[in-house]
């Protein structure tokens, strides 16, 4: 397929941009087959917008007189507004940008086409590898090893080619375990807590259903994870009602009678569309500026956003307190093992490790917990907010993550490596990028679609020194705490940075940020200089010395 | 002292709100001026100082099996809850505290009786630091317009103003007067702030004696010399603060607003921020969401919606944005006032003044603002904060909300000011704990009457030798910033949890940001001290430095750190999760907090270890000073 065909009227002369937080402004609008393009006439501040089609969440139209007025409302969360002289143009272009921002095949999507203007150092797809992170692990334990099971994807779509599991289970018996778990996503090894030899392993629902079938395997192979004498725990991330429900239609939840060594918690974490309707009710409150402070309290009260937010912290945060606190090995699952299980686990790893702390380690653990670990990236980012078309398996499940994150950021804003941007970046990429990381459901599909070879990974870029530079934290310590979020309502806030971005100024805010900056740096330099002149003051007193000694 | 029927109760359980941890168990002790709980059982002493002045409440909870709660509500929002073993000695406490919280007469309250120490001079000096001549030296005043007149230097024009006062030069004796007469409680319309750079001026009264049609020629030809005072705009506006219905109301009784037909070329406007009992019964509601012990998300966001807390205050810092605004984009003179122009126009004055003025921004300007505003204005401090036994009903917290208004621009606006929260909690803390004379009374006459500027010490000096940690790393001087323009769209505020819970600390960031950035600071002096001694013993270095040098640090990290708090809380939430099999986790002690913050900050900080008995700790805790090393 021709873009082309797509363009009818690739340019619009004396078309205004009203973006948001800044004025309107006059210029040339260019569709190309990936991006709107509009540039001003003030050429001498590079007034240059360039907006991915794919960052487009809907477009709407309207018209008075001969002028036409388009809105767009992006995926970030952005609203802008484009007045364009001529029905037939402004008719022209909403529907090419219509037709490009919801193109259906993957390999028209922009990533295919883009070519870097950077040196490639390192090559993202090749950062973090299984095998890498496996040979961490058999550092510090033996117990393990590396299946190589569901190298066809045969075993389990969802899954990478490679995962860890204890070395006292065979790959037959991961076969076995595999048909009595959703989607064969069998129990895996999500993290190993080193002060105390305990683990996460994460999987999906056991398949039950209403007979209470049982699986020995299964209960092989996550009794193989416990310590001789000690309990775990199975952190099921729907209420018990759900997880009862879901029975009739063949999953269920392990029962106790062949799981007595197992202490079973349900921690409710909602699914799917009701967190989308949450994101859009949200967004819908922070852009509505009619507001007054009781309606706007109350429709973010409604949203229920930050309780989805204490929902899935204080699971994680259950989770970290069972392996550091209790001693437990911990298992984590919903149904599908791909949406709030990887919430859960992934924060609980923020907790605990400090390697997931650091700008590395948190790409890691992306790659590791989110991309290789299935979550259906493509489908859950598919549209945000503003999308007409509802599609039911449309949720904003990692956006809650990384704002999860931001919430641990905030309480412990030394801990951490990186910074707001670093986690505002994650959450653009994944909903539209130049790059191939998040394209695809899950390792599968993304072999299929060849992304190594034909696309450029997200990490090649973020990691040059000229990108970190910007999500680097100047607060940053190292420390090797787990550290303990408070999940108490007043603790837990809005992300601004995200929701509010659009919608008020940040000059005061990014001056801040900036004066820290300063503060930090400028207190580093003393210190260098400092270190500078008692070196070169202990040279002098040694040459000194040395004369009177001569 | 003749309270104190037991001065030590052992066996004291001090019960912690949030988390699942053991109480404490240790012993209480009552002074003269504080209760004091030592925590015997954690292994670092840790005391909690409670002043007595800080008490809103004592409750006496019913009969529990660990023995008997006795709740304590403060004014600074601390709340502790004890349980003392023995019914007997709660009772004491009990009795003991409700009247020590309430003194009934004035020389009761702490400031007659504190003494940090200081010699006579000293604190005279301390008393004359600010001068609000000054600052209307500083608006150019007097100038053609304006002067500064002693016509009340007997109180006779008006018993709650300052003897010396700013009008219209124009505004004759007679004018003065006889505006007075047709000003609720004499509050004639004085000059708050001046804008030099269009000559805009914001004044301030109480309501006209209007009733339904009354008019008073000296109070137009009052209005007339404010507007003409500014020749740069043909009109002034009149804001009253109230909302329309209470003004209204107010003309039955003799009272109301003014007329926009009986005074030339003013616009008039309504800005409905409600009164105290309003403010009060929203506060409590607020307060109530904050001790919820785990409270939902919703539970959370409906509360704090239903309490209107923070309705109020976009209000109040709206009327000070409508004023601000005004004056300067306008050039437009305003004239402010509600029913006896000491609450809501006190917020509202004082607020438009710091966001036209970076002075009001710094240390002492924000001194001299709450001097000039609240305390020569007339706020009625000790009914508004109930300082002595009295009218429940006067109690409000007005000025809890002007402070909070200036932490919201602090969240706006991180650069502007040049100091920071803790300074505005001290001073918060310091208008309830009647340790300083600046706070006591109701007006300037009173506090006269009291002899405190004989008898007692001013909080400022105080304030500012604890300046280093009170500032803020990030303000970036005077000139960096002019007027600042707020944003007061509802998102734009947010819940103070650093008041309202500032002492539940699991809450609160773990790592402090702004502690982080003050031992910076401490260690840049530090560093440019060690660099200037070393360059000096370096005489002849000129060349460049070696850069490499960084990684030989020896003086250490950037920060010292303070020991972060962290430990889980209760996770499982409540009730417990239905657990099909076995125990629930959450029932494991895992705490094992190191509280020392918990301190109360106005408390005395000396050791109380060797003092055994009550007797010496009372004297002593009397002397000490914190602020004061």
């Amino acid at each position: 397929m021709e873009f082309a065909e797509l363009i009818k009227t690739p340019r619009a002369d004396n078309a205004v941009l009203h973006g948001p937080r800044c004025p309107a402004v006059r210029g040339t609008l260019c569709l190309t087959g990936h991006h709107l393009i509009f540039s001003s006439r003030r050429r001498e501040r590079g007034e240059e917008l360039w907006l991915l089609h794919a960052n487009i969440d809907c477009v709407e139209k309207r018209f008075a007189g001969s002028l036409g007025t388009i809105v767009i409302k992006c995926k970030d969360l952005r609203i802008i507004q484009l007045d364009i002289p001529g029905m037939e143009e402004c008719l022209n272009i909403a529907s090419s940008i219509e037709a490009l921002s919801t193109l259906d095949s993957v390999t028209l999507m922009y990533p295919f086409f883009y070519r870097p203007m950077f040196e490639v150092v390192e090559d993202g797809w090749r950062s973090y590898l299984p095998e890498q992170e496996f040979e961490l692990l058999s550092s510090v334990t033996d117990e393990w090893r590396l299946s190589c099971v569901n190298k066809e994807f045969s075993v389990c779509p969802s899954y990478p080619p490679v995962v860890t599991v204890p070395k006292s289970i065979d790959d037959e018996a991961l076969r076995k375990v595999a048909l009595f778990r959703y989607g064969g996503r069998f129990p895996v090894l999500s993290y190993y807590h080193k002060k105390n030899g305990m683990v996460m392993m994460r999987s999906s629902q056991p398949l039950t259903g209403t007979n209470g079938r049982r699986c020995k395997e299964d209960e092989k192979l996550i009794n193989a994870t416990l310590r001789p004498g000690k309990r775990g725990y199975i952190i099921d991330t729907r209420s018990l009602n759900v997880a009862q429900q879901a029975r009739a239609k063949g999953g269920g939840f392990e029962q106790e009678v062949y799981y007595p060594q197992w202490r079973r918690i349900h921690k409710c974490i909602e699914r799917f569309n009701i967190l989308q309707e949450s994101l859009i009710k949200l967004v819908e409150a922070c852009n509505d500026q009619s507001h007054n402070m009781d309606r706007w309290l109350s429709k973010l009260e409604a949203s229920n956003w930050l309780t989805h937010i204490k929902e899935i912290l204080t699971a994680a945060c259950l989770a970290a307190q069972c392996i550091d606190r209790e001693g437990a090995s911990v298992l984590v699952h919903g149904t599908e093992g791909t949406d709030s299980t990887l919430q859960v686990t992934s924060l609980a790893q923020i907790i605990l490790d400090p390697r997931c702390r650091t700008i590395r380690g948190f790409e890691a653990l992306v790659v590791r917990e989110w991309l290789q670990a299935g979550h259906p990236f493509q489908l859950r980012c598919a549209q945000s907010a503003y999308s007409n078309t509802k599609q039911k398996w449309e949720a904003p499940v990692f956006l809650l993550f990384l704002d999860c994150v931001w919430q641990i950021l905030r309480q412990f804003p030394c801990s951490f490596e990186f910074n707001e941007q670093f986690l505002i970046m994650l959450f653009e990429h994944a909903y539209a990028s130049q790059f191939g990381t998040f394209l695809g459901n899950n390792e599968n599909e993304r072999s299929k679609l060849k992304l190594q070879q034909k696309t450029m990974s997200l990490w090649s870029w973020v990691n040059r020194s000229e990108e970190l530079g910007k999500f680097k934290n100047p607060l940053f310590e190292a420390n090797s705490l787990v550290i303990w979020p408070s999940v108490a309502p007043q603790s837990l806030q809005l992300w601004e940075g995200v929701f509010l971005r659009w919608n008020r100024p940040s000059k005061f805010l990014d001056e801040a940020q900036e004066e820290m900056l300063n503060i930090i740096n400028y207190n580093r330099e003393l210190q260098a200089k400092v270190n500078a002149l008692r070196r070169q003051l202990a040279e002098l007193e040694t040459d000194d010395r040395m004369q009177e000694n001569l | 002292m003749e309270h104190i029927t037991t001065p030590k109760v052992e066996n004291v359980k001090l019960l912690d709100r949030y988390t699942n941890r053991k109480a404490a168990n240790g012993t209480l002790y009552l002074t003269a001026t504080h209760l004091i709980y030592v925590d015997a059982s954690s292994e670092v002493r840790k005391e909690t100082w409670i002043l007595h002045h800080h008490i809103a409440s004592v409750e006496k909870l019913p009969l529990t099996t660990a023995g008997c709660p006795l709740l304590i509500h403060c004014k600074n929002f601390h709340v502790a809850h004890f349980v003392i073993g023995q019914e007997r000695d709660c009772h004491e406490v009990y009795t003991s505290l409700l009247k020590l919280s309430q003194p009934v007469k004035p020389e009761e309250l702490y400031a007659f009786s504190y003494n940090p120490k200081m010699s006579k001079d000293n604190r005279e000096i301390g008393w004359k630091l600010i001068d609000l001549k000054v600052d209307y030296q500083r608006m150019g005043i007097p100038n053609d317009y304006w002067e500064i007149t002693d016509v009340n230097k007997d109180y006779e024009v008006c018993n709650t103003y300052p003897p010396e006062i700013v009008v219209p030069r124009a505004a004759n004796k007679a004018t003065v007067i006889g505006s007075s007469r047709f000003r609720s409680r004499g509050r004639i319309p004085v000059l708050s702030y001046l804008y030099k750079e269009n000559n805009a001026a914001i004044c301030r009264c109480s309501q006209p004696l209007s009733g339904f049609s009354a008019r008073c020629l000296e109070d137009e030809q009052m209005l007339q010399a404010i507007r003409e005072a500014n020749p740069g705009c043909a009109f002034m506006y009149v804001v009253d603060t109230r909302p329309k219905l209470n003004a209204m109301a107010n003309r039955a009784a003799g009272k109301g607003y003014e007329n926009e037909d009986n005074y030339d070329n003013i616009r008039f406007k309504f800005i409905g921020i409600e009164n105290i009992h309003v403010m009060r019964n929203s506060l409590q509601k607020l307060l109530e969401v904050c001790e919820t012990k785990s409270p939902s998300m919703s539970d959370f966001l409906t509360g704090l919606e239903n309490s209107g807390w923070l309705r109020h205050i976009k209000a109040v810092m709206d009327a000070g944005v409508f004023l601000a605004k005004a004056v300067k984009d306008e050039n437009a003179s305003v004239l402010v006032h509600c029913s006896d122009g000491w609450d809501r126009t006190a917020q509202v004055c004082s607020l438009a003044s710091l966001l036209l003025d970076p002075f009001y921004r710094t240390f002492k300007g924000f001194m001299v603002l709450i001097e000039k505003e609240w305390i020569a204005m007339g706020h009625k401090f000790s009914h508004r904060c109930g300082h002595l036994d009295g009218d429940p009903k006067e109690v409000s917290p007005v000025f809890t909300q002007f402070i909070e208004c200036v932490w919201q621009l602090m969240q706006q606006f991180p650069c502007t000011f040049e100091f920071n929260e803790r300074f505005l909690l001290e001073i918060h803390d310091h208008v309830y704990s009647c340790q300083f004379g600046n706070f006591l009374g109701t007006c300037h006459k009173e506090r006269e009457d009291l002899k405190i500027f004989e008898k007692t010490h001013s909080l400022w000096p105080f304030l500012l030798q604890k300046k280093q940690e009170l500032r803020n790393p990030l303000y970036k001087g005077f000139t960096a910033y002019k007027e600042l323009q707020p944003n007061t769209l509802p998102f734009s505020f947010q819940f103070w949890c650093g008041m309202y819970n500032r002492f539940d600390k699991g809450m609160h960031p773990k790592q402090c940001v702004l502690d982080h950035l003050l031992s910076c600071m401490s260690q840049k002096m530090k560093l440019e001290d060690n660099a200037s001694e070393l360059e000096n013993k370096l005489p002849f270095l000129d060349g460049p430095l070696p850069s490499e040098a960084c990684s030989l640090s020896k003086v250490g990290s950037a920060a010292s750190k303070t020991p972060m708090l962290n430990t889980p809380q209760d996770y499982e939430g409540e009730p417990p999760p239905v657990l099909t099999n076995g125990i629930s986790v959450g029932n494991i002690d895992v705490m094992s907090d190191v509280d020392q913050k918990n301190k109360e900050n106005l408390c005395n900080h000396q050791d109380l270890h060797d003092l055994n008995d009550t007797n010496v700790l009372d004297s002593e805790a009397r002397e000490g000073e914190p602020q004061c090393h």
